[in-house]
């Protein structure tokens, strides 16, 4: 039932037959001149900002030299991606990227669900914003605080040491570089990502916890057969969209937190790429890397959007 | 309806032990998970606020500063890469934020209008850059070299100028305000800026209020950007600033008057201090903002 004629549209109707494509276009453009202008600037930085590196990636099949430019670089193909294939840290970086973000999905993903469920659970109104204000607070500290942080407690003489009585040195070690990313990722977004689930419990009906109350419901049946049915549909768009992003992990926390000592474990693509084009400016190859990363992630996305469009009608556009 | 009236407000039930229980074990849960959440910040404090020398021979938790100094919060104030950190940040913080703020209303408001032909490419054009990009180094290369901006504060604010994700989050709330108070500015002669200006974004203050805040908080965290793009250090952001302290344990410049010995020491709570010194003023405004951003999730969230 969409009725939507606004009276804007009785003064000026958008599409009268008959009438020229021409005639209907410079109208718009007439009586929307200023919506244009406001678009016109946001519109120029996706341009130059997001469509100008794309249209660079064709470096990646060049042989890229700075000074001769994007137009005057030898054309080599599919040399840098064959390279990058056959090189013998392809399969470690594959392996690392899917690696840290299962891991992440695994953990990370029902972790905030299960804290919005329990703090759905607290009946002292005062108590439940204490819980959501703490939690919430690690998402704003900057990542290099927390890395930092990180490096302190988890160094051999640090806390985590003194109070285990342990000798670890959880920050040079490759067994340990997983479980501490996924895990203080948990640690300072676990409250922030619950928000949303909490926000989709609010939207519950109470009438039905009054009807379940009624037939005689305990408290883990009104969860198991309202809160989670109730927040499914939430959680199964967020779930597929996470799966969209599956080849691309949270980089710039591993370039901090990693070092030569870690790399087995802690290289990703996008951490490659950033060693090899931006510090030993090795444009050419790094952009391939990059875009085949890209391409995936593309790929993985538009996927995730099919299926989420398809099972429940919700999709990001 | 009667029945409705004469509904009582709370069903009442009486609670099993098993449910007493579980209600007992999710407030621990949670005041364990509250603690683990706020006790390493909580330590930072109060190791920043020690006396160094006692600190190094301190073994497991604080739970209050050890001999109470502000010796190390003198030497990080004095520290004149903190200075340019802090002022760097600021300018990056309230230039790029109030560009962000700027051109995210013009965007959300011009893809809020229902009468625009060329909306849906548009929109189109805007949102595809979530799902693909260039990738990190034609980006580089665009920004540092062609575009010259390698080595100026400006790289770190005109590349990330719309965040796409907010702008959609405004449009959101833009077409959430109601028809007839557009309408009834247009008939008396309002054209589409006054609309923004003067019915939208008051109207909207919750959305502009949170958009500040992602903006603002985004800029103040930032270090990859500069990382990338700037090299000289009087143009290092706070960040990188910190990156140098924390992670590349980088002191010297700040206990040069005291022996190689307690350079060590001190330096520990020279990196504690520099924390607070750089989250103080994020974690000061956020309960005062707190009650913004849930709505901003929100909407982000669910889509019409």
């Amino acid at each position: 039932m969409r009725t939507a004629t606004t009276s804007l549209e009785i003064i000026a109707p958008l599409n009268l037959p008959k009438k020229g494509r021409w005639q209907t276009i410079s109208r718009d453009f007439r009586r929307n001149k200023h919506v244009y202008l406001m678009l016109l600037p946001v519109l120029l930085y996706y341009l130059i900002f997001h469509y100008g590196p794309m249209y660079g990636a064709v470096i990646a099949f060049e042989d890229f030299n700075p000074i001769k430019g994007v137009f005057g670089s030898t054309w080599v193909g599919l040399q840098n991606f064959q390279d990058f294939f056959s090189s013998v840290y392809f399969g470690r970086l594959i392996f690392n990227t899917v690696a840290i973000s299962v891991l992440d999905l695994v953990f990370g993903f029902p972790a905030p669900i299960i804290l919005a469920l329990l703090i759905n659970e607290l009946r002292w109104n005062p108590f439940k914003r204490l819980v959501q204000t703490v939690t919430y607070l690690p998402h704003f500290v900057s990542v290099v605080v927390v890395v930092g942080m990180m490096v302190d407690f988890f160094a051999r003489d640090g806390l985590v040491n003194q109070l285990f009585a342990t000798n670890v040195a959880y920050m040079q070690s490759a067994e340990w570089f997983r479980q501490l990313f996924v895990g203080s990722g948990i640690w300072q977004h676990v409250g922030w990502l619950s928000i949303v689930y909490l926000a989709a419990i609010a939207t519950i009906d109470p009438q039905l916890y009054d009807a379940a109350k009624v037939d005689g419901a305990d408290r883990f049946r009104q969860m198991w057969h309202i809160t989670i049915p109730g927040i499914l549909p939430t959680v199964v768009i967020l779930l597929i969209l996470r799966m969209g992003m599956l080849m691309s992990v949270g980089y710039e926390k591993i370039i901090l937190m990693y070092n030569p000592l870690t790399y087995e474990t802690a290289d990703v693509i996008s951490t490659y790429v950033f060693r090899r084009g931006i510090l030993q400016a090795d444009f050419s190859f790094s952009a391939a890397v990059g875009l085949f990363n890209s391409a995936i992630n593309f790929a993985l996305l538009i996927g995730a959007n099919r299926i989420s469009r398809r099972l429940s009608g919700h999709s990001l556009w | 309806m009667v029945a409705t009236a004469l509904r009582p407000r709370r069903i009442r039930h009486k609670e099993s032990s098993g449910e007493r229980l579980f209600g007992f074990g999710t407030v621990l849960f949670l005041v364990a998970l509250m603690g683990v959440t706020i006790y390493p910040l909580i330590y930072v404090l109060f190791a920043s606020l020690s006396n160094a020398a006692e600190l190094t021979q301190h073994r497991g938790l604080l739970f209050a500063p050890l001999s109470f100094t502000f010796e190390a919060y003198r030497r990080v104030l004095e520290n004149p890469l903190i200075l340019t950190g802090y002022r760097n940040t600021l300018f990056i913080v309230i230039v790029g934020t109030a560009l962000n703020v700027f051109l995210t209303a013009l965007g959300a408001y011009a893809l809020s209008r229902r009468n625009v032909l060329l909306r849906n490419p548009a929109m189109f054009f805007i949102v595809f850059t979530m799902f693909f990009s260039g990738g990190l180094i034609p980006t580089y290369l665009l920004v540092g070299q062609t575009l010259h901006l390698q080595n100026t504060l400006w790289a770190l604010i005109i590349p990330g100028a719309v965040q796409t994700l907010n702008l959609i989050i405004m449009r959101t709330a833009f077409q959430g305000v109601p028809v007839a108070l557009e309408e009834a500015a247009r008939i008396d002669g309002a054209n589409d800026w006054t609309i923004l200006f003067r019915i939208f974004l008051p109207l909207s203050w919750p959305v502009v209020a949170v958009m500040i805040l992602f903006y603002g908080v985004a800029h103040w965290n930032s270090f990859f950007s500069a990382l990338v793009y700037i090299r000289e250090r009087d143009l290092y952001p706070l960040q990188l600033v910190l990156r140098e302290i924390l992670i590349s344990s980088n002191v010297q410049n700040m206990a040069t008057d005291v022996s190689s010995g307690d350079v060590l020491a001190i330096g520990e709570t020279i990196k504690y201090a520099t924390i607070i010194v750089a989250t103080l003023p994020i974690l000061l405004v956020y309960p005062y903002l707190q009650r913004y951003f849930v709505k901003g999730v929100t909407i982000g969230a669910i889509k019409e």
